[in-house]
């Protein structure tokens, strides 16, 4: 049953001097080995499997089983998983994979090349983002058992981030092959090589996995148990941690209100570890077949009246960084700091608008415009209503128009009967993969999500991007998504606000959760308890 | 001999009605159903945050989204006439099976919720009748107006804040201690502790309903001849209460009770949400939003027939408790 706890101010004041304590004594204790951990998750996935779908919930599940070929520090650069060694051709067209011997799938099979070579061609042809990522592969060739080298067209430099296990899983050959991958049992019940075994998923309850005794690195896992606990509700979260009943939980877990209350028990421990290997950026799109945002100025009006910084304190609590470009701060490689040109001016605002022809009618009110809001957030709503009294200070008056998410999906990228929309998008480890697609003219396409929803089209852009999707010098790669930025920083096909800090939350007694860039979406296999 | 003929009899009208009645929900659900905007391929990109043409054609093949709405219609006809509620390409499972973990969930809650609302309302009810103007009476009818006007998801929320948060008593969350692997006492044990909250929040409302209900009844038979006539006869005035009173109130309590079965699946949604009860009722509010209509066809379908299967307990109920229902 649950553990009784009932906070006081003292205990409070108490645990934050244990929680510094411990953080420092962490690293000197030797890790304990046993014991349940209890993951608690939002939303229940389709899948255990990233293959056929990249939706959080089963991007978090995924690795626990089936392993990638890397793994990555917190800068992002590449350490081995399934692969011991590697290097990258100086053309940028071969990429070749020395792998760990020895290394069995759960169901006593050995991992070989033959399964990394099938696995990349099942990840080109079915998995959503895969088929951009691995675009230009040719063939992967397998010289022997512990050999893979991946062949490409053309270079693809953001190929060596793409190699986790959630992003990229190394799937058994045995089990796909001459299956229909979108039926195959295997996303229902995994088998793979990682730490640990998959044992019951209890439909809309919780999944268990189980520790892998066979596993390759010796030692690990530690603990005995996990399982995954899914609670939809975001009250009931806070309370599981609250009370001990789960443990870990990441994506800041809970509501933003609660995280003040939760922050005062001293059993809680709040960690940005592990939220690098992938950052969204919020944003305002626009339409460009609208009547009234077709006109340049009026989206320049719009970019003058928000207060990106206003915004974030108030929908977000403060938890994220503004950011003047989709390329977002988290990337510092590509990412331009420079503020967008225009500033925070109502009365330029007010000019701009006069000037494209919306003046201010009898009412005050220059013209109305709805704007929908991609719903998988809990930001949604707040930000719009932000938005909308930003707005009606220059005279425009916003509806809020709410739906879920299969009706924005429909309304904005199939029906496109939108002027402008509140959404975020993954940037993920690579400006190409994960921001081209918004603004590249090619991916105007009706009916896919995450295209180019703006009808965006500018040829200059479209050759920056393509050319910073082949380069493999990465100071000209730089070049080619800095002038991207300024260009569409001044065009505004969107508006982009600020790029949300996530926060792991868990009990103290959780260590090691999140040693890897992608935190505890990697195969936690270093995770114990304390207790 | 003359209770069978009539069990027969209501059986039989049940059966024939019940085929036609089935048959209609699933045909005007599956058409409201291709009103709602967007479907399960959008779904699936949507919460993945990437999708390209290819895979969004390729989610539509699987789903069958790419057929034509009368062709998906007489597929799903035509398999239900073989039994079969289908295939679920959002999670890659048969139906059947996806609802048959929820369902004896559901069964449960709804079960433990209608009987917990039943004894209480007819307790609370015998006692404000028996003391009908006296205190106990004002002082139920108080309780009674706070259960009838506070919302179950209300009591709900509070008895998680009282019970699970400050007390730390009950468990919030789930229909048990998941990991725990608990056998034979142990774990009834604690299935029932999940069950309370739950329970109580979806029967506070019914058990309002229903005390009212049975205190009304019970003072309308006070006042017929055969209550005077038992008196007369000498009989204890508790078996007055209980064996005339009390077996004539319960027609009017039980008709209601099985009218608000569906009620109670549909407060069940909410219920199974705040409590996180793996049941049907947070299951069809998943499939709405997943646009996974396979699996919500096989929940309403399900649903009527339990709502119709309650339907024949209570007349049979009826017909026990009064012979005079049933003859025609």
């Amino acid at each position: 049953m649950t553990a009784k706890y009932r906070p006081t101010r003292r205990a409070a004041l108490m645990g934050f001097t244990a929680v510094a304590l411990a953080g420092g004594r962490a690293s000197a204790q030797a890790p304990k080995k046993g014991g349940t951990l209890t993951f608690l998750q939002g939303a229940e996935p389709t899948t255990l499997i990233s293959l056929t779908t990249v939706g959080t919930p089963s991007l978090t599940n995924s690795a626990k089983t089936t392993e990638g070929l890397l793994e990555y520090d917190y800068d992002i650069k590449p350490r081995p998983q399934l692969a011991t060694e590697w290097s990258i051709s100086p053309d940028g067209k071969s990429y070749t994979f020395k792998l760990r011997p020895n290394v069995k799938f759960h169901d006593g099979k050995p991992f070989t090349s033959a399964d990394v070579a099938y696995s990349i061609q099942l990840l080109k042809t079915v998995h959503p983002r895969g088929r951009n990522t691995y675009a230009n592969v040719v063939e992967v060739k397998t010289p022997d058992p512990l050999t893979a080298i991946i062949e490409l067209s053309k270079p693809a430099p953001y190929l060596i981030k793409a190699l986790t296990a959630a992003e990229s899983p190394m799937l058994p050959r045995h089990i796909y092959e001459g299956t229909d991958p979108l039926a195959n049992q295997n996303g229902n019940a995994p088998i793979g090589t990682g730490p640990y075994k998959f044992k019951e998923w209890v439909r809309g309850s919780h999944v268990i996995y189980e520790s892998n005794p066979d596993y390759w690195d010796p030692g690990l896992p530690r603990i005995e148990r996990m399982v995954c606990k899914f609670v939809r509700d975001s009250g009931a979260r806070s309370i599981a941690f609250e009370n001990g009943s789960g443990d870990i939980g990441y994506r800041t877990p809970v509501a933003l209100a609660d995280l003040e209350r939760l922050k005062k028990l001293p059993h809680l421990v709040f960690s940005t570890d592990g939220t690098s290997y992938s950052y969204n950026v919020q944003c305002l799109q626009f339409n460009f077949d609208s009547q009234f945002f077709k006109h340049l100025k009026v989206r320049q009006a719009v970019a003058h009246a928000i207060d990106r910084a206003a915004l974030l304190k108030t929908v977000a609590y403060g938890y994220g960084t503004v950011s003047y470009s989709p390329i977002a701060p988290g990337l510092k490689e590509y990412h331009d700091p420079t503020p967008s040109p225009y500033k925070l001016d109502l009365k330029k605002a007010e000019e701009l608008l006069d000037e494209a022809g919306f003046k201010r009618g009898a009412d005050k009110i220059r013209f109305k415009v709805p704007l929908d809001f991609n719903p998988i957030g809990d930001d949604g709503r707040r930000t719009c209503e932000f938005v909308r009294a930003s707005l009606s200070r220059i005279g425009i008056a916003v509806e809020v128009r709410a739906a879920d998410l299969s009706a924005f999906s429909k309304r904005v990228y199939t029906d496109r009967e939108f002027d402008f929309t509140y959404n975020g998008h993954s940037n993920l480890f690579d400006p190409t993969v994960g921001v081209q697609r918004i603004y590249w003219s090619k991916n105007f396409k009706k009916g896919v999500p995450f295209s180019n929803a703006s009808n965006y089209n500018n040829p200059k852009v479209d050759a920056l991007l393509e050319g910073a999707a082949v380069e493999n010098d990465p100071v000209k790669r730089k070049a080619m998504f800095m002038e991207f930025q300024k260009i569409v920083a001044e065009e505004l096909p969107d508006i982009s606000l600020y790029s949300p800090l996530y926060l792991t939350i868990k009990n103290k007694r959780v260590r090691e959760d999140s040693p890897t860039a992608d935190g505890v979406e990697g195969n936690m296999s270093r995770v114990w308890l304390d207790g | 001999m003359r209770m069978g003929r009539r069990i027969a009899a209501t059986l039989k009208r049940t059966a024939l009605h019940a085929g036609p009645t089935v048959l209609g929900i699933i045909v005007l659900d599956f058409l409201f159903l291709q009103l709602m905007p967007g479907d399960a391929a959008d779904v699936i990109a949507i919460e993945a945050g990437a999708a390209t043409a290819e895979t969004m054609a390729m989610l539509r093949e699987r789903f069958g989204l790419d057929q034509p709405i009368i062709t998906q219609l007489g597929n799903f006809l035509s398999h239900l006439v073989q039994l079969d509620l289908g295939h679920s390409a959002r999670f890659n499972a048969s139906v059947l099976d996806i609802i048959m973990t929820r369902l004896p969930n559901t069964v449960l809650l709804m079960a433990t919720a209608l009987s917990l609302a039943l004894l209480m309302g007819i307790v609370m009810g015998s006692v404000m009748a028996a003391w009908a103007g006296k205190w106990p009476d004002r002082l139920l009818s108080v309780v009674v107006l706070l259960l009838y006007s506070m919302p179950g998801f209300w009591v709900g929320l509070m008895a998680i804040v009282l019970f699970s948060v400050k007390l730390g008593w009950l468990p919030n969350d789930s229909n048990m201690t998941v990991g725990a692997n608990y056998t034979g006492l142990a774990m009834i044990a604690d299935r029932a502790v999940h069950l309370v909250l739950p329970a109580l929040a979806l029967a506070s409302f019914f058990v309002a309903v229903y005390s009212r209900l049975v205190r009304a009844s019970m003072l309308e038979v006070q006042r017929q001849d055969f209550m005077r006539t038992a008196q007369a006869k000498g009989l204890h005035p508790f078996f007055i209460q209980l064996r005339h009173a009390l077996r004539n109130a319960l027609i009017p309590v039980t008709t209601v009770a099985g009218m608000h079965l569906g009620n109670l699946l549909g407060g069940a949604v909410v219920v199974e949400t705040l409590f996180g009860w793996p049941g049907m009722g947070r299951l069809a509010l998943e499939a709405v939003l997943a646009r996974d209509f396979a699996v919500l066809l096989g929940v309403l379908l399900l649903s009527s027939l339990l709502v119709i299967a309650a339907n024949v307990v209570i007349d049979l109920l009826h017909a026990w408790l009064d012979p005079r229902i049933g003859e025609t």
